[in-house]
């Protein structure tokens, strides 16, 4: 009883705003932007290697090849400090040019999660029967337009509740920030829990949160799969 | 209308699935092409608007070579209609939206234009009361009609029927196969792979049989019905029309 006697869930109450309004609004936003990107390009990267250009579909085979081969935080951190560097050599600049760890860390989630929504949207595509790009063919549509408006749709719809579940995943990798100091959520946690040398109530309440919004989620993500599948 | 001059296709380098294929449908005329599963009638129908590349001799279509590889396929294909056995309606779109795609994104049709469009052949075909329905809520023959009635929303100069009956149930044959007759007896270009032989001794001017990749069999209606001049068409023809 001595060690709970020490506690004092009062540091939580006393740091919501800055945890909620700080912490969790930066770990929403790099999560809603980080699957938007990794499903724009993750798609391209879909179709590319369900090209028949078979060159395409290599580059795009390496590429997600490559990205699942990586612990993600270590190129977090790589990127962070490599990027400069690069737009330095891009742009001929005589200095390093600071991106920023947000930007950067946004970059770096775009290009993972790329690489896996693409194989999800892959599947996705291979499920659509090969009656439907046929059909919006003899229509007189192109490639473009039948991806457009009739395959990918399609898939998207299909996918969507694998899509979503791969998000879930995505909000907690976002902790992984905390390597560049950046207060996303856990990063917010762990500076208050260090400050105040809470570390056992701010780490508690950090997996709660974190916890809670995953389980809700997944619920949603559930329900909503059993309404896809009666609709189809 | 459309010309089939000495066609050859294979499937790998090994299976040859048209061999020499010559025929041709003029315009106006309804030419009904048969034989038995495996034979290559749905392969021949889907190389007229190159769905399926061939690899020797030539297609033409309305004076357009289909297998130039400086033909624009999608404007070409915009101009011919074509009926899938298995509908192939775009599950995610509305019937009237099934209907409006390819006019808007293809015609560019303004949306307007397009609803009327499709409203007249949706009541044409006996389905106005369902437009907003996805396809999913209709039965298989209404969604073969509906695919009519895609296929007729681009005012194709000609319509190819790839079994069309095919995947129905027998109680729902029978309507889809009166809009194809009405189609027909209007004067529309039709090439039909079907087995229904009724249909064929009701519309169809010719009659081709095909047997493992070859056009065994061109015949005029009559002819084709009375004594067809090949063993393997009269075989053909004794098992399908005994029952």
């Amino acid at each position: 009883m001595t060690m709970l006697g020490n506690l004092d869930f009062d540091v939580i109450r006393r740091s919501l705003p800055y945890l909620f309004f700080e912490g969790m609004r930066f770990t929403l936003t790099l999560t809603a932007l980080a699957a938007f990107g990794g499903l724009v390009f993750g798609t391209l990267i879909a179709l590319m290697r369900l090209s028949s250009y078979k060159v395409l579909g290599r580059i795009a085979g390496f590429y997600v090849d490559f990205i699942r081969s990586l612990p993600l935080v270590l190129v977090i951190f790589w990127f962070y400090f490599l990027v400069p560097y690069i737009g330095q050599w891009l742009t001929g600049a005589s200095r390093p040019i600071s991106v920023g760890a947000f930007a950067s860390s946004l970059i770096t989630f775009v290009a993972f999660e790329a690489a896996y929504f693409s194989e999800i949207m892959r599947a996705g595509i291979q499920s659509i029967s090969r009656g439907q790009p046929a059909a919006a063919s003899a229509l007189g549509l192109t490639y473009a337009q039948s991806m457009r408006y009739v395959v990918l749709p399609q898939a998207f719809r299909n996918m969507l509740p694998v899509l979503l579940t791969q998000t879930i995943v995505l909000f907690q990798d976002t902790s992984l920030v905390y390597v560049l100091s950046i207060p996303d959520f856990l990063g917010a946690a762990s500076k208050v829990a260090q400050r105040d040398g809470r570390l056992v109530e701010m780490y508690l309440f950090a997996a709660l949160v974190y916890f809670v919004i995953s389980c809700v989620a997944s619920f949603g993500v559930r329900r909503l799969q059993a309404r896809i599948a009666i609709v189809r | 209308m459309i010309e089939i001059n000495h066609v050859n296709k294979w499937y790998g380098p090994s299976f040859q699935a048209l061999k020499d294929c010559t025929t041709s449908v003029a315009k106006g005329e309804v030419v009904v092409v048969c034989g038995p599963s495996g034979s290559g009638k749905s392969t021949l129908i889907k190389c007229v608007n190159a769905l399926e590349p061939i690899q020797g001799g030539d297609i033409i279509l309305d004076g357009i070579k289909v297998n130039d590889p400086k033909t624009d396929l999608p404007k070409l294909r915009s101009r011919v209609g074509m009926v899938f056995q298995h509908f192939e309606l775009f599950p995610h779109l509305r019937i009237i939206d099934n209907l409006c795609l390819a006019q808007e994104k293809v015609l560019g049709r303004k949306h307007d234009d397009a609803v009327v469009t499709a409203m007249k052949l949706l009541d044409r075909v006996g389905l106005k009361d369902h437009a907003k329905k996805f396809p999913a809520e209709l039965s298989g023959g209404q969604q073969q009609r509906v695919a009519i009635a895609r296929a007729l929303a681009m005012n194709p100069i000609a319509m190819l029927f790839d079994e069309p009956t095919s995947a129905l149930d027998p109680e729902m044959i029978s309507e889809v196969l009166d809009v194809m007759v009405d189609l027909a007896r209007e004067g529309m270009t039709m090439m039909v792979v079907t087995h229904e032989m009724g249909f064929a001794n009701k519309v169809a001017d010719r009659v081709i049989f095909m047997d493992r990749g070859e056009i065994v069999e061109d015949a005029k209606k009559a002819d084709f019905f009375g004594t067809p001049r090949s063993d393997r068409a009269q075989k053909f023809l004794s098992k399908i029309l005994q029952h």
